[in-house]
């Protein structure tokens, strides 16, 4: 391998990188839109549910149970409804997600110590939602006529009666449970995950379209030298990209970072090696700009965004799913930086998600120095 | 001659793509210091026979050797001592032309020094001193061709292979070309061009004519027209069809050929023929615009030669 060689070509990238218009927006817009619309747009926590209220008994006892609703973060009670068919259009219209139905015997049953059953109607149609919006509203009821008992049993002359079992909750690494916390840092594995492969799956393939290449492979350079020369730019650039998101998601996203940088460097370095080498190879294979990039961007996004652990647990995956998950680099980079951001782990804590980086890192890479020959066909 | 002295050996080399067979069997020498044209026309296989000898398209069968190097063992060897131009502008449109020039003299190994005195050099004989921070895509057609040449020549090559270069190029920046070009042979170069324009054919010591991927003729351009058994005489009209018919079997014309503003024929005697053909053609009221004897064109030499081919062995 010739030094001159390989710095001739890494300038002539950058400088074309430099020149073209398009290959800025990549550069730099693509990653800060991606961060911001993953950031804000996806959103696993459900709050303030609006809920409807049909109270048939307007007592005393009923308005105390509906305060628990209303003072809780994860419902919003919009609207008391005097009859049962406002109730069921609300939920038919999606005003409400929730609809609550007390029954006008509500405070007497209550009295006399039978079970009071009380209506709940859920909009199934976001079944996430429904099924939070159903454990929560089960919390409520059960919270409630956990006070209502013991109210009963201090009435009865048992002032120091003491729940049985009390759990004090506190969640490590993301205190309040936020899902931004959890979703930000894989939102920057994402991004690199689309933008690293889209970078280098047009630089091969823009020399075919536009015949520079037969120029190019008449010259002694040789295909190492040609690709080191197309990739050395864009892991600089990655690098910077990276550094750019993680700065915005500790800074705007009040992100923690508690990990190391050089940590987080390292792992980057190899994921980048991993996606760059991955858009080397199919700019080689496609030939043309077109289906090279949107060759990368079914190869990337689709397995980043569901496959990685971003948005589905891996550990509630099917076996079959989760084995497949094992070929998916991003579900290495992910963990590693969601670890690095949040818990401050070291190489030593995640040894596994690196050796599986660093092999894919290694394999890629040496397929995309095998893959490119100096002729035509 | 010694073996040395030729740059360029082909033998037997032969190309086929899935469809066609591009080079069939192609045998050929070029001397150091001999300036070799490759006449024919589109699909003769002029493009595939340059490409094999530059070193990016592996051949089917035979051997070609460049510069002292078997170009089917070790192509890449080869390499640092050719100059290749393809027909389409090979160089990068979002870099200046002296950034142009840096990349390909770095990927050549050429010295800064020489670097700058080499360019300074070719660039003035190209006429483009002034242009040299320009962008390579804001160039003229004739401006882009002289750069790819200026990039092709910056590491002193052995040989040179053009193909094609000055298409489309205007007729200022031909001459700026071929002078450069001349200088280069003094030099001991060797250049194999290819080209469609007589003009340039008979610039060349010798001209090997392709038709179908095999050569039917290699001389010198004087006996390739020398070839040619007559003059030409050319009929402009809009419907040759008809004239065709009217005039085949007329004594004295051996070959006839429908060209793009009329017929082109083959005549012994010009001069005795022309107003006997004016006549014939205003008699049956057929509508022409001139009939004239012309310099014979590439064409002309080319359908005489595969006619006669086609004599030869029938």
């Amino acid at each position: 391998m010739n030094w001159n060689r390989l710095c001739a070509m890494a300038r002539k990238e950058m400088i074309q990188i430099r020149r073209d218009a398009r290959s800025i927006g990549i550069v730099i817009a693509m990653p800060i839109v991606m961060l911001f619309a993953f950031g804000y747009g996806v959103s696993f926590d459900t709050k303030h549910i609006p809920v409807y209220v049909y109270d048939q008994e307007q007592s005393q006892a009923s308005r105390d149970f509906l305060k628990r609703f209303e003072s809780s973060r994860y419902f919003n009670v919009v609207r008391s409804v005097g009859n049962y068919p406002e109730l069921v259009h609300a939920v038919d219209a999606g005003t409400c997600q929730i609809g609550l139905v007390i029954p006008p015997d509500f405070s007497a049953r209550l009295g006399s110590g039978e079970q009071v059953r009380i209506q709940a109607i859920f909009d199934g149609t976001d079944s996430n939602s429904a099924s939070l919006g159903m454990s929560y509203t089960e919390a409520v009821a059960q919270a409630h006529s956990q006070k209502l008992q013991l109210d009963w049993l201090r009435a009865r002359g048992q002032g120091s009666v003491r729940a049985p079992l009390s759990v004090d909750s506190r969640t490590w690494f993301n205190e309040n449970l936020e899902s931004m916390v959890t979703i930000v840092p894989g939102v920057v594995a994402m991004v690199m995950a689309v933008v690293g492969t889209f970078l280098t799956s047009l630089t091969v393939a823009r020399e075919w379209e536009r015949g520079t290449m037969e120029q190019l492979i008449s010259t002694p350079v040789t295909p190492l030298e040609i690709m080191l020369g197309k990739l050395l730019p864009y892991v600089a650039i990655g690098l910077i990209d990276t550094s750019v998101c993680a700065i915005m998601a500790v800074w705007w996203f009040e992100v923690p970072f508690r990990g190391h940088i050089w940590v987080f460097l390292l792992s980057t370095t190899l994921f980048l090696t991993v996606v760059l080498s991955l858009g080397y190879f199919f700019s080689v294979v496609a030939k043309t700009q077109l289906a090279a990039s949107q060759i990368s961007l079914i190869a990337t996004f689709l397995p980043a965004f569901l496959l990685s652990g971003f948005v589905y647990p891996i550990d509630q995956m099917p076996a079959v799913v989760q084995g497949i998950t094992h070929i998916v680099p991003a579900r290495y980079y992910m963990a590693i930086l969601r670890n690095v951001f949040l818990k401050g782990s070291s190489v030593f804590n995640m040894w596994q998600d690196f050796f599986g980086l660093a092999l894919f890192a290694a394999i890629l890479g040496l397929a995309a120095t095998r893959i490119f020959r100096k002729k035509l066909t | 001659m010694s073996a040395d002295d030729f740059t360029i050996e082909l033998d037997g080399l032969t190309k086929s793509f899935p469809d066609v067979r591009a080079v069939d069997g192609l045998s050929f020498k070029v001397a150091r210091g001999e300036i070799f044209g490759l006449v024919g026309p589109d699909g003769a296989g002029k493009t595939t026979t340059m490409r094999m000898l530059a070193g990016v398209l592996a051949p089917d069968a035979g051997s070609a050797r460049v510069a002292g190097y078997d170009m089917t063992r070790d192509p890449e060897g080869a390499k640092q001592h050719i100059s290749y131009m393809p027909q389409r502008f090979g160089l990068y449109e979002e870099l200046t032309v002296d950034e142009n020039i840096r990349f390909y003299a770095d990927l050549f190994g050429v010295p800064r020094s020489e670097r700058e005195t080499r360019a300074a050099e070719l660039l003035q004989a190209a006429g483009m001193a002034e242009f040299r921070s320009r962008l390579a895509g804001k160039l003229s057609g004739g401006m882009k061709q002289k750069l790819g040449l200026v990039c092709a020549l910056i590491h002193t090559p052995e040989v040179i292979l053009l193909d094609e270069p000055t298409n489309g190029v205007d007729p200022v920046s031909r001459r700026d070309f071929w002078r450069i070009l001349y200088t280069l042979l003094d030099q001991g170069v060797t250049i194999l061009t290819s080209t469609a324009y007589l003009d340039e054919a008979e610039r060349c010591h010798r001209v090997a004519l392709l038709h179908e991927g095999r050569m039917l003729f290699c001389d010198t351009p004087e006996n390739l027209k020398g070839n040619l058994d007559g003059a030409v005489v050319s009929i402009v009209c809009a419907e040759p069809r008809p004239v065709k018919e009217l005039i085949s079997g007329m004594e004295g014309i051996s070959t006839m050929m429908i060209v793009g503003d009329g017929l082109h024929l083959v005549v012994r005697e010009p001069e005795r023929l022309i107003p006997e053909l004016r006549s014939r053609i205003a008699a049956a009221g057929l509508k022409v615009d001139s009939v004239e004897k012309v310099a014979p064109s590439i064409e002309d030499l080319f359908v005489e030669a595969v006619q006669k081919k086609k004599g030869e062995k029938p």
